[in-house]
């Protein structure tokens, strides 16, 4: 119970000013909308970062923490400034509120290459960030957090730390100026401490100081690899998921949709359910049931039991024929055009070929889950998830609820790789709970039912044209076709159709850091209702792979070292990029000769602002190949915690290995044929690379590390196939091609 | 229906069929939430638990034929930390996390029974538990720094 206790009292906290001994301090000010859009906003807002009660600091994380760090980077930024204790503090998830919003999320929204913007872009697109606050969207995702925490939670921090000198000073009787701050204290000139715990109620009610912030030579925490603030509860099986909260009375839930997508539900029959012990309802959830039952065993049993009609699904009945309706839009007129230089319709090919990619799904580790509960008229959600808002208004629809009265805990995220935006899980375990009023329910989601009802990548569709002369590509043209998944996301996620020019479906092709005279990249929009969504990397997922496997194309064409080839072309465009190919040279040892059976590819993309190159080995061991090493060299600038960088590269290019080499979701009459990890892997110990990475800082721009890391490595791993057997993989995944070592 | 079971040295009685797997037990007759679900089939080692010290699937084993006393993430470090916890911590091994509880247990068969393995033995005897995160080259480092400390005395 105290674990209950003590989310409500952090909860209360975080709502009020001060609430039983604690203080939140409310820091950053958003300025009030005035006629030039590219002014920041005037206006005093107060966001709640920092709590300080009788407990000590807690430094409220905007973020959903999923792996990738992100509540250690954006506490270390609080606690720079603050002079907090790191070993003190707790980080808890921010409740949903707009003033959460994700400003670094709109940064991507101009139609031009991230790595060629000029300033005052970069000012529109800052503008554009402030503007999306009116949209509040609360997202965890785009590899955008410390982007966009970066001044703010470093003022949060700082103006706290203001306030409570201001009320030290006060008591003391001596001016601000004359003390100073220390793990959480703050010390007089004489040295007498006085703990924040002490000041902080006065110090919630003072104004907002308004501070300089510390100069990066002075900083004590950022820059260095911390420990992180979750890994002692991971370490120990003490974090909380969606499915660990323990409740009095509590029932355990699992559902069993229709598997035909977009199909529905005729009719079942629930009496071989409640046949199995311990289940003790089935109840109609439209397009299929959920079982209720005395454990979550009993329950997934009953769901596998229950006899269920469904009807059919408007999918083409197979993938071949989903790829047939994907190539027909290129039929169309291209939806954009965001690469369009010299005269690509003029220049004869010497290459023409088509690249194919296939769905994918997420395969998080943690399958959906959520827990819920509806006691007098109020309901309260713990489910881990990358956008509050938006779970918090689907709770409410689903339950019949005004949005007041429901409470939504972010908890952690067992992997969320774009999977957790999507609020399915979180109407599911609403709809329950409204119709259990009084019973808190557990939802778990078998394997399978994740597998065949996810959000998937799109397959997509790549037609390349090419042409090389004197060693430099004269012309490359791209047409790029699939389902677009910013339409289809960002429609469900804020309910408004979306039109225009879509970058995120070329995003990784039209961008990319190239010198070439005649250079095209058209997108194509294809009409197939298959749910898709943000899969890490997003457009970058398959559009890397196209771009950079076609650039490696036209470097054999060219006679030319591939690796080479590339610097030729990337450094008259990007100094920045062309550093990451050097470095991973270096870094390789690129060049030199290597053993009997052993050869190696290259890949660099520049994706959410932070060039990635990778250079891959792979290795042929009896019949078989195997993937001994990679390099990696990243340059996403200023580096806050060189530690949670290299383990994100890393968990980006074993996630891009995994779904080159294996990932496929194919459908037959609309379901997913694949259902758990014997039909959909990924690599293991075993077959995973030793991986090196170099970090380069001299991007004067600070860009993402959740997700750069994926499409170089996909693209490199079927470059050096190529180099190893002559064979150019053009459709992934590789093991349909060779045998691997899996 | 009720059945006797020794978990982290603590005996206790459950309401549960026999046919149900211990994973369900631990987790929603126990509270014991630290064993995951991943998948259901033994493809992906995150229920991993010990029984009688031996690494086992939890989402495989019945509970009317769990012979032994079963240990979970939960009671591996009796006072504190366990050296692969510690280990796990030193080297910042978890990301997402969900799958380290069954890392560290079977792992800690491993060093159970070889006190020294080389990475080869290690990629054997962990080629069951998945990780989406990616975290295997610090898992492996945590594992021989655990090793190394084992070795030269700390507690079991």
């Amino acid at each position: 119970m105290s674990r209950l206790g003590k989310i409500t009292r952090r909860t209360l906290l975080v709502g009020a000013v001060a609430v039983a001994g604690g203080a939140a301090f409310g820091i950053y000010q958003i300025r009030r909308p005035v006629a030039n859009p590219l002014r920041p906003e005037d206006g005093a807002t107060l966001n709640p970062y920092v709590i300080i009660d009788r407990a000590g600091i807690s430094i409220i994380a905007p973020r959903a923490e999923m792996g990738q760090g992100v509540h250690t980077t954006l506490a270390a930024l609080v606690a720079e400034e603050l002079d907090a204790d790191w070993e003190q503090i707790r980080v808890l998830h921010g409740p949903p509120a707009a003033a959460y919003y994700n400003a670094a999320l709109a940064h991507g929204a101009l139609p031009v290459p991230e790595y060629a913007m000029k300033d005052w872009q970069r000012s529109v697109a800052h503008g554009i960030g402030a503007a999306s606050k009116l949209l509040g969207l609360q997202v965890t995702g785009g590899s955008t957090s410390t982007v966009d925490g970066f001044e703010r939670m470093r003022r949060a921090g700082a103006s706290a730390r203001e306030a409570l000198k201001a009320v030290a000073a006060d008591r003391l009787g001596v001016g601000p100026d004359q003390l100073r701050t220390e793990a959480g204290q703050v010390i007089a000139p004489d040295g007498r401490e006085i703990d924040y715990r002490e000041l902080a109620e006065d110090a919630a009610s003072r104004p907002v100081p308004q501070v300089a912030l510390r100069h990066p030579y002075d900083w004590k925490l950022l820059g260095r690899s911390l420990p992180r603030s979750d890994m002692r509860a991971k370490a120990t099986g003490q974090a909380q998921f969606s499915t660990d909260i323990v409740l009095p009375g509590m029932k355990f839930a699992t559902v069993r949709i229709c598997p035909y997508l977009g199909g529905s539900m005729a009719g079942f029959d629930p009496a071989p359910a409640l046949a199995i012990p311990g289940v003790e309802q089935v109840l109609d959830l439209g397009d299929g049931i959920a079982v209720i039952a005395s454990n979550t065993w009993a329950a997934l049993q009953g769901a596998e039991a229950a006899q269920i009609d469904w009807t059919q699904s408007p999918l083409p009945a197979t993938t071949g024929a989903m790829f047939d309706q994907i190539a027909r839009a290129f039929d169309d007129r291209p939806n954009s055009t965001m690469r369009d230089q010299g005269k690509p319709d003029d220049q004869s090919a010497q290459l023409e070929v088509e690249y194919r990619v296939p769905f994918l799904a997420h395969s998080t580790m943690e399958p959906m889950g959520a827990t819920a509960h509806l006691q007098d008229g109020h309901l309260t959600l713990w489910v881990g998830n990358q956008a509050p808002r938006e779970h918090l208004k689907v709770a409410a629809e689903a339950a019949g609820l005004a949005e007041e009265n429901v409470t939504l805990h972010t908890v952690f995220l067992g992997g969320g790789f774009g999977r957790r935006v999507e609020t399915d899980i979180t109407r599911q375990a609403a709809t329950i709970a409204a119709k259990l009023p009084g019973t808190p329910i557990r939802l778990t989601w078998s394997r399978e039912e994740d597998m065949r009802h996810d959000f998937y990548r799109p397959a997509a569709i790549a037609r390349m044209r090419g042409a090389v002369e004197n060693g430099r590509i004269t012309l490359l043209d791209a047409k790029v076709a699939a389902p677009s998944v910013t339409r289809a996301a960002i429609g469900r996620l804020t309910g408004r159709s979306m039109g225009g020019p879509d970058k995120g479906h070329v995003e990784g092709a039209f961008d990319q850091p190239y010198d070439i005279p005649h250079y095209r990249v058209a997108g194509h929009l294809a009409d197939l209702d298959v749910p898709i969504g943000f899969w890490r990397a997003v457009g970058n997922s398959f559009n890397g792979f196209f771009h950079e496997s076609f650039i490696d194309e036209l470097a054999h064409q060219a006679g030319a070292d591939p690796l080479q080839f590339r610097l030729d072309h990337v450094g008259p465009e990007s100094p920045v990029a062309a550093g990451t190919l050097e470095a991973v040279r270096d870094l390789s040892g690129w060049g030199q000769p290597l053993p009997e059976g052993r050869a190696r590819g290259v890949a660099m993309t520049w994706s959410f602002g932070t060039p990635t190159a990778v250079v891959i080995e792979l290795a042929r061991e009896g019949g078989a190949i195997r993937i001994p090493r990679a390099w990696m060299a990243c340059d996403p600038g200023l580096v806050l915690d060189p530690g949670i960088v290299r383990a994100q590269m890393e968990s980006g290019l074993i996630y891009g290995l995994s779904a080159a080499l294996m990932g496929e979701i194919t459908f037959t009459d609309g379901r997913a044929d694949q259902g758990n990890f014997p039909d959909y892997d990924a690599l293991r110990m075993f077959n995973t690379p030793q991986i090196e990475v170099a970090i380069v800082q001299d991007n004067p721009h600070m860009g993402g590390v959740g997700e750069p890391g994926t499409p170089p490595a996909m693209a490199a791993l079927a470059n050096a196939h190529f180099a190893l057997t002559g064979e150019r993989i053009r459709s992934l995944p590789l093991i349909r091609a060779a045998d691997y070592l899996i | 229906m009720t059945r006797s079971l020794t978990v982290n040295g603590h005996r206790t009685e459950v309401a549960a069929s026999p046919q149900t797997p211990l994973l369900w037990v631990l987790r929603d007759e126990l509270g014991l939430t630290g064993t995951k679900f991943g998948c259901g089939v033994a493809s992906c080692g995150a229920c991993t638990v010990h029984v009688d010290g031996q690494a086992v699937r939890s989402c495989q084993l019945p509970l009317g034929e769990v012979r032994g006393d079963v240990t979970t993430i939960e009671g591996l470090g009796a006072d504190g930390l366990a050296p692969l916890q510690d280990a796990w911590i030193r080297h910042q091994v978890a990301q997402c996390g969900y799958c380290q509880s069954g890392q560290i247990m079977q792992a800690a068969d491993l060093l159970a029974a070889n006190p020294d393995p080389s990475d080869a033995e290690i990629d054997d005897a962990m080629g069951g538990n998945l990780c989406r995160c990616g975290t295997y080259s610090a898992i492996r480092a945590a594992i021989h720094d655990a090793a190394r400390a084992l070795r030269s005395g700390g507690a079991g």
